[in-house]
């Protein structure tokens, strides 16, 4: 059979076996084979890229697979499940980077072999470039903010969107130049604006939109890997790439559903610094919170008879889901009806509190998604809130002045009772205050989320 | 390439698009986390094209295309290799009720 003809039929299998793994990473029961599938495509992609290249016996190319491999295993099967933002972000940006160099490589390839580069190529070098670079240096910045080693506040400063706006126009220019007349040169200013811009971009953006950056993220680095299939005319790439990047910009509109705010407005940034000051919520104010301790809340938890746990960003910093695990855990053996509510945007990225709680071993159908639980908390005797503030703040539904009005949130305000783990009165990232918690049937558990709920279930456990 | 050739890539680029949409539309959040890591290890299909244009470039003379052409090679592969073992690792921790 002609090469190059097998070639394109593992090409096209391998293609059709990535589009029925995205479709079983859809459910529970099959994600895990659907990512095998996943798997086996690329799999099947590489060892007929590598036949046809006829490159099986060329040492370089399997030393750099090789340490890349390395790399991968070592930083997958180390991190931590609470890190997972902070790793998606960063193979989010690998890829970027990857893709800005196959078009660098292709263009010295061209140029090398004297082969003049066409209009087509061109604009999809300078694609691959400029979406790939800010991917990269994008996701670079997600990464240091989701692990605390830059500010996770949005950074803001005069003129900010005028000077993003100019820098692209530049970018749009140098993009034609490389289209026009490539040089080295060129494309290295056009690498370096976009990196700039990719940097500029994600600064204004504060931790608690960091689900919409990602989702984000990962829908440009599919696309930067299809513009890479542009200048190698490769079918694979086009295929894979733009299922990656409409697959991610599913994501990212679902996360700006959740937060009730637009994707320009999460972009434009600055959420949540001029809000604290200029808003007070009603009846909030002047009303002191009811606090309650260990052994009261004990007691509390020993009467229910149904229980709501609603996790949040806060739980997974105190580390505290294994200890919310052995709650559930002690309540379930007394009898008592105990479940998740997972608010879509917990946490720092899209599924953040369900893959911690799954790491606790907590089974997935204990957690339930906002719009199935929410018709249950009137019935609820206590909601245990865990770290979580604006996604339960019921400014949301009833106080039009508030910047989070019309934010879907979990109604924790009518359940019978709640309590609230918190380490201190301090406001959410919307920086407004939280009338949940000053309402007459709730009680705050001060602390460190982690020891209280463990010293908790101690009591809970010499009461039976 | 010629403008038909763009213009096939286009419709598969066009196409491929919409059942992405399709694909997506309905997960469960539960799976979002590893939706998005198994995706982006998808992105890192990227790979194929470091592999053929690196094979290219260790051929003819110059080092600069080499090594953009190996680094590549190895940032993708991180990518992949990296992106599929992390999901599965969380994959594996969803489990129903015993």
């Amino acid at each position: 059979m002609d090469k190059q003809i097998f070639i394109q039929i593992t090409y096209l299998i391998s293609s059709v076996l990535f589009i029925f793994g995205i479709k079983m990473l859809g459910k529970t029961s099959t994600a895990r084979q659907g990512n095998f599938y996943s798997t086996f495509a690329m799999l099947l992609a590489i060892v007929a890229t590598l036949y046809s290249q006829e490159i099986f016996s060329v040492w370089e190319i399997f030393a750099a697979i090789l340490v890349g491999s390395a790399i991968g295993t070592v930083a997958a099967l180390t991190v931590p499940m609470t890190s997972m933002p902070e790793m998606v972000a960063l193979f989010n940006g690998v890829g970027g980077a990857a893709s800005v160099l196959v078009a660098v490589t292709e263009y010295w390839n061209k140029t090398n072999t004297s082969t003049s580069i066409d209009s087509i190529i061109g604009t999809s070098i300078s694609v691959s470039i400029i979406i790939g670079a800010v991917t990269f240096s994008g996701s670079l910045v997600a990464y240091g903010k989701l692990s605390g080693k830059i500010t996770g506040k949005a950074v803001v400063y005069p003129l900010q969107h005028p000077i993003n706006a100019l820098l692209f126009l530049v970018a749009v220019v140098f993009a034609v130049y490389t289209v026009v007349t490539p040089t080295e040169t060129i494309i290295l200013i056009l690498t370096s604006l976009s990196l700039l811009l990719g940097i500029l971009l994600v600064i204004p953006i504060g931790g608690a939109d960091m689900p919409v950056v990602i989702s984000l993220l990962n829908s440009y680095s599919g696309m930067a890997g299809c513009a890479t299939g542009f200048i190698l005319n490769n079918n694979v790439l086009v295929i894979s790439g733009a299922l990656v990047g409409s697959s991610g910009i599913i994501l990212t509109q679902i996360m700006c559903k959740a937060m009730n705010r637009s994707l320009v407005s999460v972009l434009l940034g600055g959420f949540g610094q001029v809000a604290g000051t200029s808003t007070t919520v009603s009846g909030a104010t002047g009303k002191p919170a009811k606090e309650v301790g260990i052994e009261e809340a004990a007691m509390l938890f020993d009467g229910a008879s149904s229980v709501i746990i609603v996790p949040g960003y806060g739980m997974a910093v105190a580390q505290a889901q294994h200890a919310v695990r052995d709650l559930m855990k002690l309540l379930e053996k007394k009898g008592c009806n105990t479940r998740f509510a997972i608010h879509p945007v917990a946490g720092r990225m899209p599924g953040h509190m369900n893959v911690l709680l799954a790491e606790a071993e907590v089974p997935y159908d204990k957690m339930i998604e906002m719009d199935l639980i929410n018709p249950d908390f009137p019935n609820t005797d206590i909601v245990f809130v865990v770290g979580a503030n604006d996604i339960v703040n019921p400014a949301a539904r009833n106080n039009p002045s508030s910047p989070i009005y019309g934010m879907p949130i979990l109604n924790a305000d009518k359940a019978k009772m709640v309590i609230v783990s918190k380490r201190s009165m301090a406001v959410g990232y919307a920086g407004i205050e939280n009338e949940l918690f000053t309402l007459d049937n709730t009680f705050m558990l001060f602390g460190d989320a982690k020891a209280t709920i463990s010293k908790l279930v101690q009591e809970l456990e010499q009461m039976s | 390439m010629t403008i038909l050739e763009l213009l096939t890539l286009f419709y598969i680029f066009v196409l491929a698009t919409f059942s992405g949409f399709e694909l997506i539309s309905k997960v469960p959040p539960n799976l979002h986390t590893p939706l998005m890591s198994g995706s982006n290890a998808i992105s890192g299909i990227t790979i194929v094209g470091a592999l053929i244009c690196s094979t290219a470039a260790l051929k003819l003379p110059g080092i600069y295309g080499k090594i953009t052409g190996l680094l590549a090679i190895v940032l993708a592969t991180i990518n992949v290799v990296g992106g599929y073992l992390v999901t599965d690792r969380m994959l594996k921790m969803f489990k129903k009720k015993k």
